[in-house]
């Protein structure tokens, strides 16, 4: 069996398998846990609870102008790889076109170009937060292997795009099964890690406003 | 972390026995709310931007997220959707008792519980709550701080952590004589079961007299009782739960007893925290009564016309008490008081919800082994206060006031912190 068979085949199943089922193992794990009522009776005028959640949900999105000094770099270096990841994967004409296959979606590609403009900016700022994980004590501190591997596993996708996409290296097929493979790999990795935040981060920011909706504060 | 960090363990146990329990007991109560925010933390940091024991410092180990480690740590191998795979492969570690006693002052005396931290966190953690849980575990396991831990004996014989309950008829009688004011003890019967901070039974009488000069100038109907007349709840900053069941029961029911239709919480945060949002847990329901913060009620006085207030005329800045206001919901209330009162409000840079803790609370102001890098902190309260240009400085918790108090003295500054109900008895009109 050749290397992309292989990749696009029995790998990317697995993968995609253990990404689905380990996502909805972690999430339903957590959310069929014990609920704590909170039974105090809500301040006058608070929020419903969807809309404390909603309202948290989108405060979360941006730093209050007093912390948005210190936490400047952070902020605007995260929102660049985020947004960057999300155009590389849903702009590219061959990811479209994979999608497609897969479950007949398709919508219209963003130009080659400008899309590799964005991973090799993407990329950039992957290796500004890696650098900034290393260097920064507060970050070096926290870090464990797990943020180190989830690091890794979101930067090799993007690295192989680009080098599949530029040719180099190794012939094109190669380029693209190693690609394919590091996505897998991230896929497979994906539930039992921190990248779960994707999903997770909705549910945290909406409990605490919740939380705190009912008490008159916005949070 | 300093392996020569300090830490005291109460009890004669096995190291065995004493883990177990400290790990038991950080798994005991995982509610979802708890789980998912244990689950989101990307470990970016940004917390530690927000806490004032890291901003006075500099110091990577005050790092908000940091001080979840073992209950981090315990909740993936014992309590998480992957904890019997984690378990399996050993990752992550289980928590050592070592590792327990260098947290513990991570966990009790470089944390206020303030929250102020969330308000930075992408994910919205609320990491004050995951601290108060990481608490119950270290109570659990008889590793908490020795000063709290006396205290917490006290409490459970006196239902205060400073005043048997024997004592107090006795002291409200020398109080009202002081301040020639009228303090009723031990009615039978009362529309309102007024409450005391435990300073205010000893440094800070002059709150409490304040407090009964306002109720009886406004005609209320009240009492102190010695059933449970001591709101701050030391069960809930020391992670004691049996303990806050029971200082919280004694409020509640002595209210209930004696027919009382509002429960008066006294200037003090953590006491609105346990009463105010947490009371209701202990009896399975919304309680039949309300449960009212003094510069609550203070407003709704003004408000309702029932005290009128002679205008201060001056500049003034207001330090929120993080469980008051950031955890409580009450940043109008002082505000309006303070209006009242005919002061012109020149806020701090850093005020309302994102206020900078005092840096005494959560037990903190107790917990002398604290005291230098209180201090520390205080510079940050000190230096917004000079900001502001503010002749006088106000606040509605007796525990911050303490606070604040002793960093000042600490610095020689000349600032008096002052007592939102002290003002509003000393400008009570006609």
């Amino acid at each position: 069996m050749e290397l992309l068979d292989f990749a696009r085949g029995i790998a990317l199943r697995w993968a995609c398998a253990l990404f689905v089922g380990g996502c909805l193992w972690r999430l339903v794990g957590v959310l069929l846990l014990p609920r704590r009522r909170d039974l105090a009776p809500p301040r006058e005028g608070a929020h419903p609870p969807a809309v404390a959640a909603l309202r948290a949900i989108v405060r979360h999105l941006w730093p209050r102008p007093n912390f948005a000094g210190s936490t400047l770099f952070a902020t605007v270096n995260s929102y660049v790889f985020h947004i960057g990841l999300a155009v590389v994967v849903f702009g590219l004409a061959p990811h479209i076109l994979f999608v497609r296959r897969l479950v007949g979606l398709s919508w219209p590609a963003l130009p080659n170009n400008l899309v590799f403009g964005v991973g090799v900016l993407t990329l950039a700022a992957l290796a500004a937060v890696l650098a900034r994980r290393l260097v920064h004590p507060v970050m070096r501190m926290l870090s464990g292997a797990g943020d180190y591997l989830s690091w890794l596993l979101t930067a090799l996708p993007v690295a192989s795009g680009l080098l599949a996409a530029s040719h180099l290296g190794a012939r094109y097929e190669t380029l693209l099964a190693i690609h394919v493979l590091t996505i897998a790999a991230f896929l497979a990795w994906f539930p039992f890690g921190k990248l779960m935040h994707a999903f997770l981060f909705a549910f945290s920011r909406g409990a605490t406003g919740m939380r705190f909706g009912r008490r008159g504060v916005d949070s | 972390m300093s392996p020569q960090a300090l830490f005291d363990q109460q009890g004669d146990r096995s190291e065995a026995d004493r883990l177990g329990a400290a790990l038991r007991g950080f798994v005991r109560e995982f509610s979802v709310t708890t789980a998912l925010h244990v689950e989101s933390c990307v470990r970016c940091g940004l917390c530690a931007e927000a806490c004032h024991f890291y901003t006075a410092t500099g110091d990577p180990k005050y790092t908000p997220a940091h001080k979840l480690e073992p209950l981090r740590r315990a909740y993936f191998r014992e309590a998480g959707p992957f904890a019997p795979l984690a378990r399996l492969i050993g990752w992550p570690r289980a928590p050592t008792l070592d590792e327990l006693r260098q947290w513990q002052s991570l966990i009790y005396d470089s944390c206020t519980m303030c929250g102020r931290c969330t308000l930075v966190c992408p994910m919205g953690i609320d990491i004050a709550e995951l601290v108060k849980e990481s608490r119950h575990a270290m109570f659990d396991a008889g590793l908490i701080p020795e000063r709290l831990a006396l205290m917490d004996r006290t409490a459970e014989q006196w239902g205060s952590p400073a005043t048997p309950a024997e004592d107090l008829p006795d002291i409200l009688h020398d109080i009202a004589e002081e301040f020639g004011v009228e303090i009723p003890c031990d009615r039978p019967h009362a529309e309102v079961l007024m409450t005391a901070a435990p300073a205010e039974l000893g440094e800070h009488t002059k709150a409490l007299a304040a407090a009964a000069k306002i109720l009886n100038r406004a005609g209320v109907d009240w009492t102190l009782h010695r059933g449970g007349f001591d709101a701050s709840n030391v069960g809930f900053n020391n992670g004691d739960l049996r303990l806050q069941e029971k200082l919280t029961r004694a409020l509640v029911d002595t209210a209930l007893q004696i027919g009382a239709t509002t429960l008066l919480l006294p200037e003090c945060g953590h006491a609105y925290g346990a009463a105010r949002w947490e009371a209701a847990r202990w009896y399975g329901q919304a309680l039949p009564l309300r449960v009212v913060h003094m510069t609550e009620y203070l407003a709704e006085l003004v408000e309702a016309g029932r005290i009128r207030l002679q205008p201060i005329g001056e500049t003034a800045t207001f330090h929120d008490p993080c469980q008051i206001v950031r955890r409580g919901g009450l940043e109008r209330a002082a505000r309006t008081v303070i209006a009242a009162l005919g002061l012109e409000l020149i806020e701090m840079k850093d005020h309302g919800v994102e206020a900078y803790c005092c840096g005494g609370g959560g037990g903190v102001v107790s917990n002398v082994r604290a005291t230098a890098l209180r201090h520390k902190v205080f510079e940050i309260k000190k230096r917004q206060v000079e900001e502001t240009g503010a002749r006088r400085f106000v606040t509605s918790c007796g525990q911050c006031r303490i606070t604040l108090e002793m960093g000042a003295q600490h610095v020689n500054w000349d600032r008096a912190t002052e007592s939102l109900v002290e003002l509003v008895a000393d400008r009570l009109a006609d």
